[in-house]
């Protein structure tokens, strides 16, 4: 972007924490639980009390390689686990346990479609570290602390400073929010936390033939996507303005942290304490090296779901869903799944894709589930899909079965037979049907064959017109050849004169 | 990792800086008694340094075993008594200590 006269550059990284779904803590069997009491999921080992031996979830272990290898990472064949030392309330070991310079993946990189052109970021590393306790300052005099969360297994993602914009920034933080989920290692709720956003910022400023980076910012602790694009769109503003009055260009050592006010909508300057970034990492003496053994990798890889951004597009050319529909289906893995089973049952898939965005979605919404949590099995799917191909029921009486497939277990053609939803395909009875509908209508029949501009208009009048009288059941490609016929028979009332 | 720097001189400013990372009070006199030790202890560990360690990968844990792990499975906790009994103060089921800013670290 250009900017009186200069030209401005934003460089954007972004550091992602991710929280894994296990069961249990990284290093020890307490309960990961949102909103227990505080201090009711601690042990010796989350407390950080002397004596007490972490020991590593291998569930962690496998969630994290899963996503690794979705960001095309490079797996490590060995992953130690470092010390980083800091002093808060929250961290009761006044340590973190974390990867330095050995983490679980690196080197990968993610590919996004983003304002009709394909975005590849490169992914930095992606490490396996343990989250701290919560600090609650409600009370000015004190702070009181909960250190449930202490220990909870965290998948920090870094990608190189690839983004240009807030834009594309957010649009790749939503996609691996989806990732993360259809993976299955992590619910990713924001709400609770459960993933968090760090950008870096600076600018790259051209004024003639001089350039210009400014210090980078590190702003902190962001859970939403809104927060993270208004951030970003922030601190771009801020900082061309701060260059424009200081001139303050990037040293060693001149990164800064700020955090982001939800209620002023600005960043605001953090209280960095003095030489709090000397984290002194060391290998921890306590836990064993990680060394991932290739044949293991090779299985997690095997097990890989078909991912979100291929199936997209995959969908859209297989089930023929428009691209803004596409996302919806493919986001819960379950009835995506359901619509693969479906077509593999041999249900049309452009029926299919259509009855899915349609009523299937409709009775999901209705009942507050998904497609796949209206518990039907594939086939039936498929069978409505097919009575609707082989013009046995019209659209409209395809989504009164789909209602009655829910409480009925019968073959729909059966129920459809049964409540006279059948489609008519016999000639003689839509024959029938069509002479009442013109006789009815001469003013139609008049249009159709005496303008050509109007026939269009008054053939499908007309053909609404049998599909009323018939109650929908004149199967629609006979009744226009019907109609044809019927009018290419009669003379013109009006041809004459 | 910051390894120290080859024949690193300690001196009272850096132990004054290391003391306060770790949270430790220390007289203007023990910085610089600690010093002189800790230059003693570091050229011996210089010493070391110079063996030769070509082709041997560093040593991250003493014991020769790897992949420790366990199965994700919930153990019990030790339940919120037990695990505020050391604590000086609490509040409710929490620890209570002296207030801090956010964003300390």
């Amino acid at each position: 972007m250009s900017i009186d006269g200069v030209d401005i550059q934003p460089i954007i990284g972004l550091e992602i924490h991710v929280q894994l779904a296990t069961k249990s803590k990284l290093w020890c069997g307490c309960a990961l639980e949102f909103g227990a009491e505080p201090n009711s999921r601690t042990c010796p080992v989350c407390l950080g009390l002397p004596g007490a031996l972490p020991v590593l979830n291998q569930a962690a272990i496998e969630h994290s390689i899963r996503v690794g290898l979705a960001l095309h990472c490079r797996i490590a064949t060995r992953a130690k686990w470092d010390r980083k030392s800091y002093w808060y309330p929250d961290l009761p070991k006044n340590y973190q346990i974390s990867q330095f310079d050995q983490p679980l993946c690196s080197d990968g990189h993610f590919e996004f479609k983003h304002a009709d052109r394909i975005r590849k970021v490169r992914i930095r590393r992606a490490h396996l570290e343990e989250d701290a306790g919560k600090n609650d300052h409600e009370n000015a005099a004190f702070s009181a602390i909960d250190l449930n969360r202490a220990g909870t297994p965290l998948l920090e993602i870094v990608t190189e400073p690839d983004f240009t914009g807030a834009d594309e920034t957010r649009e790749f933080a939503v996609q691996l929010h989806r990732l993360v989920r259809y993976l299955g290692v992590s619910h990713a709720n924001m709400q609770q936390g459960q993933m968090r956003f760090e950008p870096n910022i600076n600018l790259r400023i051209r004024r003639g033939s001089e350039t210009f980076v400014t210090p980078i910012v590190e702003v902190k602790n962001l859970n939403s996507f809104k927060s993270l694009h208004a951030a970003i769109e922030f601190e771009i503003d801020r900082q061309a303005r701060e260059w424009r009055e200081t001139g303050e260009t990037l040293t060693r050592g001149n990164k800064r942290n700020r955090g982001w006010d939800d209620v002023k909508l600005m960043t605001l300057p953090q209280r960095e304490k003095e030489e709090s970034e000397d984290y002194r990492y060391f290998p921890d003496p306590d836990l064993a090296p990680y060394e991932p053994s290739p044949a293991w990798v090779s299985a997690v890889r095997e097990d890989m779901p078909e991912l979100p951004v291929p199936r997209t597009e995959r969908f859209i050319s297989e089930y023929k869903l428009p691209e803004q529909d596409a996302p919806a289906l493919v986001d819960d893995r379950a009835t995506a799944d359901l619509l693969d089973e479906a077509a593999a049952c041999g249900g049309d898939k452009a029926t299919l894709g259509k009855q899915f965005l349609s009523f299937w979605s409709m009775h999901a919404n209705a009942r507050q589930t998904s497609i796949a949590g209206l518990a039907l099995a594939p086939q039936r799917f498929a069978q409505l899909a097919n009575l609707v191909v082989e013009g046995a029921v019209n659209a409209t009486a395809a989504a009164q079965l789909s209602e009655a497939l829910l409480s009925d277990d019968r073959d729909p053609r059966e129920i459809a037979q049964e409540r006279g939803w059948m489609q008519s395909r016999n000639a003689d009875e839509i024959a029938a049907w069509v002479n009442a509908a013109l006789a009815a209508n001469p003013q139609a029949v008049a249009d159709a064959l005496g303008n050509p501009k109007k026939l269009q208009a008054a053939r499908g009048f007309l053909t609404g017109q049998v599909m009323k009288i018939s109650g929908g059941k004149a199967d629609p490609k006979v009744t226009g050849e019907l109609i044809q016929k019927a009018l290419s028979g009669a003379s013109a009332p009006n041809a004459a004169s | 990792m910051s390894q120290p720097t080859t024949s690193a001189k300690i001196d009272a400013a850096r132990v004054a800086h290391v003391a306060k990372l770790a949270r430790l009070s220390l007289s203007a006199a023990e910085c610089e008694r600690y010093a002189v030790q800790l230059t003693q202890i570091l050229s011996y560990a210089e010493r070391l340094r110079r063996a030769p360690t070509e082709g041997v990968s560093p040593l991250s844990n003493p014991n020769d075993v790897v992949n420790v792990t366990r199965t994700d499975e919930v153990a019990p906790s030790i339940g919120v008594a037990a695990a505020l009994a050391n604590a000086p103060q609490k509040h409710g089921s929490s620890f209570r200590v002296p207030a801090v800013l956010e964003g300390g670290a």
